[in-house]
């Protein structure tokens, strides 16, 4: 049994933790920007100004607050800004430096951003994903601009020979209005390079209600203009003289491995230079390559014709029994049986026995493949005992130590280049594509890209996990709910990491298990051993899915049971306002968060419910044939209600006609960017209920492409889709908002399908299910 | 089976003469972008399911992963890069207009289809926004704003 309890310490199982703890150098390379801010930094407290603490400092290598990494200066007063996390289309390489120029004064239109390499011990983290980037940036950035504000302040003040207090930054210059004295910020910047860094405890942040940007949304992505005219720059659209490309044949079993290969027929491929094999590595692999036969050629296309021509014996290897019919029979029953208890609040088994009504609800969800529009690619050119990489990931930090591993040179001599990512969902995350390319660079003395076709993309995954949900809930003989058993039985991410790995890690029980927030007398949650055949990874909201949509399907199941509206059996449900407490659970992972600062407020919980009901327009009158659906989820320490209205036409013709959601996202910077991702997470909810499945057998992935593995097209999705934010004030944390918007989607779905048709979908995808 | 070595294919690409004498098979994303250089079409499938490698030949919209150079010899096509001579095609700029993209990696090959639709017909219905570019997907869903943006552009930006 391997229980995991963070994801820091999963990091900890590649032996990629170093030092937990904020560290910084002094001397940093700067970014060769011509007089730019040259600052020394001491060492910074976190406690300074939050009024609350989050997890950021526990993430490998902490946070680092230093203009001199993050703000330089030029002399005509342009203000490079570093983006040091990954842009995968939240918006993130806008909105963080965004943070900085609010508080430095800078005009955004004077603003360029500048995309860090991969190195966290000079960045702090930049493991771009859980939904953390503004919860555990926000305080930093701000910090960062109020530095550099204030060093800017300072210089002025000097060359005018009066107090810092009595002058001012505003709008990209520093103003003495007693004299109407001003100096723009180029013409402070050599001055102000030479002002010691202030120590965080003194700087003075601004005030909320002078904020220009943050919280306004009238600020657009900084690439968008590079993306409509094609120059926007993404893994596949890097370019080196005397670049090879490479396509690889990977094992089609997880753990499965090369016995031959004839390579002649590839080889008479006009185009192709090289049939090679590429080192693999014993299942479970965690990040590392799968190994197989690599085709090098002239271009991409030569590269997979060459690769249609090769002839390869593989041995399988265990994992080639692995079927998905037998293994889903698997799954419940073993949600029919007694398993690890994870929560225990009272007594379950005697509540049911008591119970006047249980009703039991079981759920089925199958794996899910990524499918980010850019399937994974790398750019490699390893020489000299040095490596440069040029990649779409979400951990730029995490793929040059696994470079600097895989090659075994010193990380100093790998350098990571940081593309966009044409999608991430978390894919991205593991950099197996980059080390591949790194190996083939190494062997072959070339620069290499290997682009991965749409077909490797969905048969080497790292999938969402397949998942079986039993609900039983007791009730009493006034409809009150007075039990609630929740087994949950998926493969582990852990058994990526480590062979055997057969019960959830702590951060997937803490995806909607047993931080299930209802106010019920007597509550089990259990986790039944389930084994893993595939790579297992993240998913955009990961085990959310599948308990979000379990425990909001049975709030339907319920309602339904008891003759209410759904929205009033929920809120029953969630009960009266106050802090879940959680103390049966042990190891409580709260998505890396302090429980003080994030606790599971049901009081932000209902009101979301509320909003979204109210603005949605909950118990509105329905053309015959449509039906209305509610879900409520937090994840990512955010708080999400949605509503959908559907209708169910002939043939069981599914059309989804507006969805409503409401959002608690905490203090926030961008709300524009948060609206698209609640639009883009209803288009993946429909995309994973209506149509995902990914299913084995023979130990393969039976799909392929978008032929097999289809996705929402514009002709079938929500063109409806209205966000409203619930205000939070500057003193409520950041908290989530890539994926929160999904887990409710698929819930609010189901309910809604069983109110237009009184059927009730327990197994995704939907597929025919409507049909008959 | 062509024969692949002795032939030597013209074609004109964004209005520059290009010549190919590789294989003839060759589908036409992947000169374009590793032969070329032109990275603004994207690869997303390789089998005409997404659209991201939409690129317009002959004012029509066509899927390059699995068009060959053969295919489009003595054609004119037309690119991302050479849909406007400064970027601002009514497409690009309602695009712009409507803040469209997340991760915009599939967004150069929904302007070119859409572009293609307003060529062959300047004022679509909502229904026929809808129809002709259903063949594009987006994973990151911008599509409520796409079918906006398109709009826009038709009506004038």
């Amino acid at each position: 049994m391997n229980i995991i309890t963070s994801p820091n310490k999963l990091r900890g199982i590649e032996g990629r933790i170093r030092v937990e703890k904020v560290s910084r150098r002094s001397i940093l390379k700067g970014l060769g920007i011509a007089g730019g801010l040259v600052l020394a930094a001491p060492v910074m407290s976190r406690q300074a100004f939050a009024a609350y603490q989050t997890g950021a400092g526990k993430m490998p290598h902490g946070t680092v607050v230093d203009p001199r990494v993050f703000v330089a200066i030029a002399s005509d007063g342009t203000v490079t800004i570093v983006a040091h996390r990954s842009e995968m289309g939240t918006g993130v390489r806008t909105s963080l430096p965004l943070i900085v120029a609010e508080e430095m004064e800078a005009d955004w239109s004077r603003v360029k951003v500048a995309q860090a390499h991969g190195d966290e011990v000079k960045y702090g983290n930049q493991d771009t994903d859980g939904s953390r980037s503004t919860r555990h940036y926000l305080i930093p950035m701000r910090e960062i601009g109020a530095s550099a504000r204030t060093m800017l302040e300072a210089a002025a003040a000097k060359r005018w020979g009066v107090p810092p207090t009595e002058v001012k930054a505003v709008n990209h210059e520093v103003v003495h209005s007693a004299s109407g004295r001003h100096l723009g910020f180029g013409e402070l910047a050599a001055d102000a390079a030479k002002e010691s860094v202030p120590a965080v405890e003194g700087l003075k942040l601004k005030d909320p209600k002078d904020f220009r940007y943050l919280g306004k949304g009238q600020v657009s992505i900084v690439d968008l203009r590079d993306i409509t005219v094609g120059t926007a720059h993404y893994g596949s659209d890097t370019r080196l003289p005397g670049m090879k490309y490479a396509v690889i044949a990977r094992p089609p079993v997880t753990g499965g491995k090369l016995v031959s290969f004839d390579g002649t027929a590839a080889m008479k491929v006009s185009g192709v230079e090289k049939v090679m094999e590429v080192q693999g590595w014993p299942w479970p692999s965690k990040f590392q390559p799968l190994g197989g036969v690599a085709v090098i050629a002239r271009n991409t296309g030569a590269a997979i014709k060459g690769r249609d021509a090769l002839k390869i014996v593989w041995d399988d290897g265990a994992n080639g029994k692995y079927e998905s019919a037998a293994y889903r029979t698997e799954l419940e029953a073993a949600a029919r049986k007694p398993g690890l208890v994870v929560r225990k609040e009272g007594d379950v088994d005697a509540a049911l026995k008591a119970a006047d009504k249980v009703i039991v609800g079981e759920y089925y969800l199958p794996h899910l493949a990524h499918v980010s529009m850019e399937p994974p690619v790398a750019v490699a050119d390893v020489k000299d005992g040095k490596a440069e990489i040029w990649a779409p990931v979400q951990s730029p930090g995490g793929t040059r130590e696994d470079v600097a591993k895989t090659l075994g040179i010193p990380e100093e001599n790998v350098t990571v280049n940081v593309t966009l990512l044409g999608g991430g969902f978390g894919r991205k995350s593991k950099c197996d594509f980059a080390l591949e390319a790194a190996l083939l660079s190494k062997t072959l003395g070339a620069p290499v890209k290997v682009q991965w076709t749409r077909e490797d993309d969905v048969r080497h995954d790292f999938l969402h996990t397949v998942s079986a949900e039993r609900i039983e809930a007791g009730l009493d003989k006034n409809g009150k709910v007075i039990a609630w058993r929740h087994r949950s039985v998926a493969p582990t991410i852990a058994s990526t990491f480590a062979a055997g790995a057969a019960h959830a890690a702590s951060f997937e029980l803490g995806m909607g298990l047993v931080d299930m927030p209802f106010e019920i007398a007597n509550i089990q949650c259990e986790n039944p051993e389930a084994a893993a055949h595939t790579r297992i990874g993240w998913f955009r909201s990961v085990s959310n899915i599948p308990r979000a949509f379990a425990v909001q399907s049975m709030v339907g199941e319920l309602a339904h049971a008891t003759n209410r509206d759904q929205k009033d059996m929920l809120l029953e449900l969630i009960g009266s306002p106050r802090i879940v407490k959680l103390d049966s659970v042990k190891d409580l992972w709260n998505y890396g968060e302090p429980y003080d600062s994030y606790p599971i407020d049901t009081a932000r919980l209902r009101r979301v419910v509320e909003v979204v009901a109210d603005k949605g327009g909950w118990g509105r009158t329905m053309p015959k044939g449509h039906g209305l659906g509610i879900a409520v989820h937090r994840s990512f320490v955010s708080y999400i209600a949605t509503i959908i209205e559907v209708s169910v036409g002939e043939k069981g013709k599914l059309t989804v006609h507006q969805v409503d959601t409401a959002i608690d996202c905490g203090m926030f910077v961008n709300p524009e960017r948060i609206q698209s991702q609640i639009e883009g997470a209803a288009i993946m909810g429909l995309s994973l209920a209506k149509y995902g499945e990914i299913t084995f057998r023979d130990g393969k992935v039976q799909q392929g492409n978008f032929d097999d593995f289809p996705v929402i097209r514009i002709d079938e999705a929500p063109l409806v889709t209205n966000v409203y934010i619930v205000p939070a004030d500057t003193d409520t944390p950041p908290s989530g908002a890539g994926e929160p918007g999904l887990p409710p989607f698929a819930p609010a779905l189901a309910n809604a399908i069983f109110a237009a048709t009184g059927k009730r979908i327990r197994a995704l995808p939907i597929g025919k299910q409507l049909e008959t | 089976m062509k024969s692949e070595e002795t032939i030597m294919i013209k074609l004109k690409i964004n209005g520059q003469e290009r010549s190919w004498d590789g294989d003839p098979d060759l589908p036409l994303l992947w000169f374009i972008r590793d032969e070329i250089g032109l990275t603004g079409t994207k690869f997303g499938c390789g089998q005409a399911f997404c659209g991201a490698c939409t690129v317009i030949v002959n004012k029509q919209a066509i899927r390059a992963c699995i068009t060959s150079v053969s295919d489009v010899v003595d054609r004119e096509v037309t690119t991302i890069e050479g849909l406007h001579p400064t970027g601002d095609h009514p497409v690009q700029k309602a695009w712009r207009q409507g803040n469209v993209p997340q991760c915009g990696y599939c967004q150069t090959g929904q302007i070119m289809q859409a572009a293609a639709l307003l060529m062959e017909n300047p004022k679509p219905t909502h229904d026929q926004i809808l129809e002709a570019m259903s063949g594009n997907i987006c994973r990151c869903g911008c599509y409520q704003r796409i079918a906006n943006a398109v709009q826009l552009a038709s009506t004038g930006v």
